[in-house]
């Protein structure tokens, strides 16, 4: 049976293997790892039919009841469509990379971090519950992190990894405290209940943080201006990487968490405010910036950021739909959400063609710089006509998809100007004059794409190699997202109709019927001002072109010169200078500063309490008397603790430190506590026997003869520590502030079949603990064995610095 | 100087087996006696802590060719592993279940899925301590 829950685990599942078969059968690796994705694109998509007619998909089971997290699955119109952009694309990618990736390349690393991505990246769109959707968006960081850096030799690489993790991470932390906000206010963690709920909390206090909050997460992830500047960076990662991860489908996490919460945060003024004029300006920076990139990967990326503003300024106007129920007016608004899901969906198949064509072009002759290339029409044609879908439909122009969606979009920023309600006024204009104006950009490095890469004089003796077309097998993959291009833009009702229905009913679950009332996807409209637009887009656009190299010098102007960058590094230094002071500071190497920093913190916190809450009350009323032979112990444990500070030799003082914990092994044995007795007693063996092997290295002890003053001052720590810690052990003795969990346990033997009821808490009751610690355990041990073994030796680095 | 540790080697030979097989049995006695994984696996430890003391640690690995790591990573998969398990048979995380047969020599005996969990406790300790001892003597 085919769940949605197992499509999560199916690509974690899938990574755990990829070591194995790779040391089998080196060459193989990408063929096996592309089995997953394309058998999750085939299960998702036997899902279509179902879910256009309005079916949804649940499957919870139970994590962790107590803090209200369900590892509940989700399946409707908005996450089966990223679902199949993650595997679809996904699929691609994995075939291009095959071709892309050199044998010699660590493709072991390269194909977990990517199963892990698509696990993770899956995880985050088909979670209901925030907290699990919230782990799954991190570990999109991570592994987004981990592919960046996966030529980890260059600095490059490791500056932008870097900075996408630092970014993208900062905002995921900032969405969490959002979800645990939304949380307070619903008492519920999951989306869907959010949703239903929303009508009560739409005046609460926490409602604009937790909207503002849950927004900085999904602008940073999808590189909203100004936390943009991490995705130019990004591209440092194999150009698979970045058509996968930061083209198709992990930048469009912040969009999807967008279009999820619409639902919730939707109808609010600032909501509209906020995403639409974001999404607005990172479209119109982002294509102005793009048009000056030489780089043809950083042009790329800045041409992402743009459309993903266009699809964010969308979602935006598309929230006015909710402000007042049902009615004519919010289906002209929810258009926008219709767009902005068609858009998202044709900028994944153009976008992801031109990665792949530029990956292609610059395997082959080794540059991406446009000013080195030119004229590879002739030596490349299948990559050149699938640059040309790729670019056209970007720029919008027939017969590609980008066509259509860009007239939705114009159609959607003209209705803003007819918006009655949130005072928008004249305000209104801005956003068809700002989303022209960022199509014009958009058109001119369209045209940079193909004309300067592919027409013109050809330069070969300024390339690396010479130029030939690619494999067969590199083509597959963009030849067939060129297909689509043009395919949608023939059949775009087929796509209407089995997936942005359903995704408009999911955006918008509280008008029901609103996918039925989106009007059917036409080429041809007539000639209306969205036309125009388009119209003067490509006649601006071409004379902007044939005169670029006489308004380039533009950029160079000031304050256009300005680049958040210098703002970004130059906080990075700060930290790091800040926090290298600071440690400096107390960090002083003295083991006996560091006692003082870690008891004075205790004295502080417990003592303090203590004195807070009101005294400490003493009831000794109930304890049993005590016995000669407990005495007898007590007085051989402190002897020894008063002996060990005036002893010099290292050894006498191990051994007397085993006494004591022989000692509190006996006091077990007459609490009858045997597991414990064991237990210490073992311990006290083993931690004996090691500490005789750490102080093997060190030197003899030496006297020191520390000021008057200081002896003074560690003295009374050290004895107030002990003195608060026995007052402690003293007052837990004789109060109860909560009733007794025995009860809990009674019965421990008919649930667990096992007798002894300390190991049935350690293996049954509470075996989440128990397993923690294990883990604990074993990192700490990771942790010993790599700084004692794995010290860099300095020969060996063969890192750029 | 040469310490001569003859008495110390030859008790070691006998010891080390009744060490080894203690940690067995309280391993095995852990769910209705004292014992359990974690004291199992110290008392493994503790005697291949003392092999390593009484003999050179070359000398051990000879006989005992095992890497520590990998044995601390297996029993962290198991005990990881069969709270997934669990997930795999729709209860939740980490639930154990038990069974009671009768074998023909042992007369009743219980099989409990915590045994599992409890190896994969007692592989983690030896593993991990082991790892830590070696790695920081290796050191010099």
């Amino acid at each position: 049976m085919f769940t949605i829950t197992m499509a999560i685990f199916i690509p974690f599942l899938a990574a755990i293997f990829v070591p194995f078969i790779y040391k089998w059968k080196p060459r193989a690796i990408g063929w096996f790892v592309l089995i997953f994705p394309l058998l999750l694109f085939i299960g998702l998509a036997r899902l279509i039919p179902a879910v256009a007619k309005g079916d949804t998909i649940s499957h919870t089971f139970q994590w962790i009841p107590s803090a209200d997290i369900h590892f509940t699955t989700y399946l409707d119109g908005l996450s089966l469509i990223f679902g199949l952009l993650i595997t679809g694309v996904g699929s691609l990618v994995i075939l291009y990379s095959i071709y892309y990736l050199s044998s010699r390349e660590s493709l072991g690393h390269f194909y977990v971090y990517l199963l892990l991505f698509m696990g993770a990246m899956l995880g985050v769109v088909f979670s209901d519950n925030m907290m699990v959707l919230y782990v799954f968006w991190e570990l999109t960081s991570i592994s987004s992190f981990l592919l960046i850096a996966f030529w980890y030799h260059r600095k490059q690489s490791r500056y932008g990894a870097q900075k996408s993790m630092l970014i993208t991470v900062s905002g995921g932390i900032a969405m969490l405290a959002g979800f645990i906000m939304l949380y307070a206010m619903t008492g519920s963690f999951s989306i869907r209940e959010n949703i239903a709920a929303v009508s009560q909390i739409t005046d609460h206090v926490l409602f604009i943080p937790a909207m503002i909050l849950v927004l900085l997460g999904a602008f940073t992830k999808s590189a909203q201006f100004p936390f943009h500047i991490w995705l130019p960076d990004a591209m440092e990662a194999p150009t698979p990487v970045s058509a996968y991860l930061h083209s198709a489908t992990m930048v469009k996490a912040g969009i999807y968490l967008v279009a999820r919460f619409t639902g919730v945060f939707g109808g609010d003024a600032v909501w509209f405010y906020v995403v639409s004029s974001v999404g607005i300006f990172t479209l119109f920076w982002g294509s102005f910036n793009a048009v000056r990139q030489t780089d043809l990967k950083a042009l790329l990326a800045y041409s992402t950021i743009s459309q993903l503003g266009l699809v964010m300024s969308l979602f935006g106007l598309g929230s006015a739909a909710l402000y007042e129920g049902y009615s004519g007016s919010s289906v002209v608004y929810a258009q926008a959400t219709f767009a902005a899901l068609f858009h998202l969906l044709n900028h994944s198949t153009f976008k992801g063609a031109l990665f792949m064509v530029v990956g292609i072009v610059d395997l082959n002759v080794g540059t991406r710089d446009v000013r080195r290339l030119g004229g590879l029409m002739a030596f490349m044609p299948v990559t050149f006509t699938i640059a040309l879908i790729g670019s056209f439909s970007m720029a919008g122009l027939p017969p590609f998809n980008g066509f259509l969606s860009k007239e939705m979009f114009f159609e959607s920023m003209i209705a803003v100007r007819q918006l009655e309600f949130f005072s928008i006024g004249s305000w209104g204009t801005l956003f068809p004059v700002l989303a022209w104006i960022g199509s014009v950009f958009t058109f001119v490095y369209s045209m940079i794409i193909v004309f300067q890469t592919f027409f013109g004089p050809h330069q070969p003796e300024r390339l690396d190699r010479k130029a030939h077309e690619a494999p067969a097998g590199m083509l597959v993959a963009p030849s067939i997202l060129g297909l689509l291009v043009v395919a949608i833009f023939f059949f775009p009702n087929v796509v209407n109709d089995y997936l942005l229905r359903p995704a408009m009913a999911a955006v918008y679950p509280s008008l029901s019927g609103i996918g039925e009332a989106m009007p059917k996807i036409e080429a041809w409209h007539g000639p209306n001002i969205a036309l125009w637009m388009t119209v003067g887009v490509i006649v601006v656009g071409i004379l902007l072109y044939v005169s670029f190299k006489y308004w380039r010098s533009m950029y160079k102007v000031e304050p256009l010169r300005w680049s958040l960058d210098s703002v970004y590094n130059g906080s990075l230094t700060m930290l790091e200078k800040g926090s290298t002071l600071l440690t400096n500071r107390y960090m002083t190497g003295y083991l006996r500063h560091y006692l003082i920093y870690i008891f004075g913190f205790f004295l502080l916190a417990v003592a303090g309490t203590m004195t807070l809450v009101g005294g400490v009350s003493f009831d000794f009323s109930n304890d049993s008397p005590i016995e000669a032979n407990e005495y007898i112990l007590v007085s051989v444990m402190m002897i020894t603790g008063i002996l060990m500070i005036f002893i010099s030799s290292r050894v006498t003082v191990i051994l007397l430190n085993g006494v004591l914990g022989y000692s509190i092994a006996l006091f077990f044995v007459i609490f009858r506590a045997p597991d414990l007795a064991l237990t210490q007693i073992v311990i006290e063996t083993v931690t004996t026997a090691l500490f005789l092997l750490c102080f093997y290295f060190l030197p003899e002890m030496k006297k020191e003869k520390p000021a008057r003053s200081s002896k003074v001052v560690n003295g009374i720590i050290a004895i107030s520590a002990g003195v608060i810690v026995t007052v402690l052990g003293l007052a837990v003795q004789g109060n109860k502030m909560f009733d007794s969990i025995a009860s809990y346990f009674e019965n421990a033997y008919e649930l667990t079949g096992g007798k002894n009821i300390v190991n049935t808490i350690l293996g049954d009751f509470r075996a989440f603990d128990t397993m923690l610690e294990v883990v604990v355990l074993f990192i700490a041990g990771l942790g010993v064995y790599t700084l004692v073994k794995l010290k860099p030796r300095k020969e060996e680095r063969d890192l750029e610095d | 100087m040469k310490i001569n540790d003859v008495i110390l080697q030859t008790i070691t030979k006998v010891v080390v087996f009744i060490i080894l097989t203690f940690g067995v049995e309280l391993f095995f006695a852990g769910h209705n006696s004292p014992g359990g994984g974690f004291i199992g696996g110290l008392v493994l430890s503790s005697a291949f802590v003392l092999l390593f003391l009484v003999h050179d640690i070359e000398t051990v690995q000879q006989g005992i060719p095992v890497d520590f790591k990998k044995v601390a990573a297996t029993g962290v998969l198991f005990a990881v592993g069969t709270g997934v398990f669990a997930v795999l048979f729709g209860s939740a995380f980490l639930t154990q279940t038990f069974l009671t047969v009768n074998l023909p020599v042992y007369g009743e005996t219980e099989l409990a899925t915590v045994l599992l969990f409890e190896l994969g406790v007692a592989l983690t300790v030896v593993g991990t301590v082991v790892t830590i001892i070696l790695s920081i003597s290796e050191d010099v």
